[in-house]
């Protein structure tokens, strides 16, 4: 059968393509979410506590991020509704290959999250926002920031393998909320409460949104945290890809 | 057994405590209607998701189209075709990019899945839905698209999952003819079923199924002359005299059944004639008028009474 693993999560993917074909104004509100979200740090609130200067060039790697960590419900959601419909028993009835359709759901949201990077990058561009450090720079920022998307999304399909409902799903996405702005995504560790800090240091995104800062030159930025970026998502992934494979494979046999 | 589609020995499934199949068999021929009849909760569906690997047995041995549904699932998947209970459809997608999409799964290249998604979307009279997505289908539409995607591959064996609840007359009939034209190439049918005619009119054998166990099989025929042959049959003038010609009936008074609705009372017979000229002649000498006198086949709905000595058929048995 894995001869037919490349055509058949070719299949998958396109079926995620035609959905948002028929549901453009679903694609476009997924990707102003973190437009939005940069006004209104940006502007609204107004300067990081413990950031000086160029607050833009802090916020626009952290929204990055951001947006990266909260693709992990996206996803859990998506998965959650197709394993709820009933396509989901003619797919298992047909001698496709096995996983094909974890890889399409996986490959649009990779997409989704890449158009999400544009998007935002220019946005801030709109606003004043710069990356100083060349192509190279830029192109291996984004490079951590998809593969930390990476990791969110093989999470976010194991949580909706395990939970199954679309009730649970909610009760995830309120989860991530705090687990996404317990980070340095809009303000520096150093100006938190000592335990706060701490748990901010060690959030994964924390590293990739500093690893992201030092490539692209802005505040912040520290060189030596493009490693804990990289072996973060790494480390995420050999868990949870395994996990859900696995899960998937024994689903309701 | 190359002439055996379908073999089931001795499977059992469970649900946390609830038994959905208890010791089950099932022997389907080649190129053959099998019907699956039994109440709601008979574990039928249970059995059909199992046949198409979508369940795994608890216990007991499968064999579909000459493979192990457990250990060759992927063999048996090339050679099967489902229409379950729900519609098993991308619903945000169109008729065309449905059967277009499952007919790549099955590996039948770009150009040959469109091929067939035409030819199949003409066939059921779906070939002018464009690009309407199946959400906005009706159902008998709807059943109509899941039955040509489960077609796509022409299956050696098919199952059919109460293909016709739902649908009107007309729906209906055209599930029917489309199981006939089937069975006609060569393809092998199990087909589930609450609906006793349509056993009668699609089954070449039926096996009646209840609390997860086979409780009889046979042609519906042999079933009928199971529950103890003919039947007579009297419609009466005066609902009043119901009782009177009861008793009047050469059989004990709890085989007759009466119906004061429709003055109708009804017995099992053994020798057609000898009843028949006796009952006619005991209703005159009484004064009873009858207004119709009629000897019949039983039918199903009273072989599957007498099998299961329970009238609830259509209420959940539980
Ligand atoms: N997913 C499930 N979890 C728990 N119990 C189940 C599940 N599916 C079925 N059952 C139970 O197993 C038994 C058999 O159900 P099944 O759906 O196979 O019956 P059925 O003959 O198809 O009924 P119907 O005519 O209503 O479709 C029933 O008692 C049902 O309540
Ligand atoms: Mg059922």
């Amino acid at each position: 059968m894995t001869t037919y693993a490349l055509t058949d999560s070719w299949t998958m993917t396109r079926r995620e393509l035609a959905h948002w074909a028929r549901q453009p104004v679903q694609v476009l509100v997924a990707l102003a979410f973190p437009v939005m979200l940069l006004m209104m740090f940006g502007y609204l609130v107004g300067g990081g506590r413990g950031v000086h200067g160029d607050y833009l060039g802090y916020l626009v790697p952290g929204m990055l991020a951001l947006t990266m960590a909260f693709g992990l419900e996206g996803t859990m959601l998506a998965v959650t509704q197709d394993l709820n419909k009933g396509v989901i028993d003619r797919f298992r009835s047909m001698p496709m290959a096995n996983g094909a359709v974890l890889v399409g759901r996986s490959a649009a949201d990779m997409l989704q999250s890449a158009l999400g990077l544009a998007v935002l990058t220019g946005v801030g561009y709109a606003l004043g926002w710069r990356a100083h450090g060349g192509p190279g720079a830029f192109l291996a920022a984004m490079g951590l920031l998809l593969l930390f998307r990476f990791a969110m999304l093989w999470i976010g399909i194991h949580l909706a393998l395990v939970a199954g409902k679309p009730e649970l799903v909610q009760a995830v996405q309120i989860l991530v909320w705090p687990v996404g702005f317990l980070s340095n995504a809009f303000a520096l560790p150093e100006s938190m409460p000592g335990w706060l800090g701490t748990v901010v240091g060690w959030n994964p995104m924390s590293h990739t949104a500093t690893a992201v800062r030092d490539l692209l030159g802005g505040p912040g930025g520290e060189p030596g945290h493009a490693w804990a970026a990289i072996a973060w998502p790494l480390a995420l992934l050999a868990v949870f890809f395994p996990l859900a494979v696995r899960r998937f494979a024994r689903l309701s046999r | 057994m190359a002439d055996t589609a379908i073999t089931v020995e001795g499977v059992h499934k469970t649900y946390g405590d609830r038994t959905a199949l208890d010791g089950l068999d099932l022997r389907v021929a080649r190129g053959t209607v099998h019907g699956v009849l039994g109440p709601n909760g008979a574990g039928k569906t249970t059995l059909v998701r199992i046949l198409a690997t979508l369940l795994r047995p608890d216990a007991g041995r499968i064999q579909v189209a000459g493979h192990d549904i457990v250990t060759e699932a992927q063999a048996v998947r090339f050679r099967i075709g489902l229409l379950g209970q729900h519609a098993a459809l991308d619903e945000e997608l169109g008729g065309r990019q449905n059967l277009e999409m499952f007919g790549r799964l099955y590996h039948l290249g770009a150009r040959h899945a469109r091929v067939r998604a035409g030819e199949l979307l003409d066939r059921f009279g779906l070939g002018d839905t464009g690009r309407k997505p199946v959400r906005a289908y009706s159902g008998g539409m709807r059943r109509r698209l899941d039955l040509a995607a489960s077609l796509i591959t022409e299956p050696e064996v098919l199952f059919l999952d109460e293909p016709t609840t739902g649908l009107d007359p007309r729906g209906r009939a055209e599930v029917w003819s489309a199981v006939r034209s089937l069975v006609g190439g060569g393809t092998t049918v199990l087909l589930t079923t609450q609906y006793l005619e349509e056993a009668d009119q699609l089954a070449d054998r039926i096996s009646v199924v209840d609390r997860g166990r086979v409780i009889a099989d046979g042609t519906a025929d042999e079933l009928k002359a199971d529950t103890g042959g003919d039947r007579i049959d009297v419609v009466l003038r005066h609902p009043g005299q119901l009782g009177a010609a009861v008793a009047l009936l050469p059989v004990p008074k709890e085989d007759v059944s009466a119906d004061r609705d429709r003055r109708l009372i009804s017995a099992p017979v053994t020798d057609r004639m000898a009843a028949l000229s006796g009952v006619v002649r005991a209703l005159e000498e009484a004064g009873i008028e009858a207004e119709d006198i009629a000897l019949r086949r039983p039918t199903l709905d009273e072989v599957f009474l007498h099998l299961t000595g329970r009238d609830d058929r259509t209420k959940e048995a539980v």
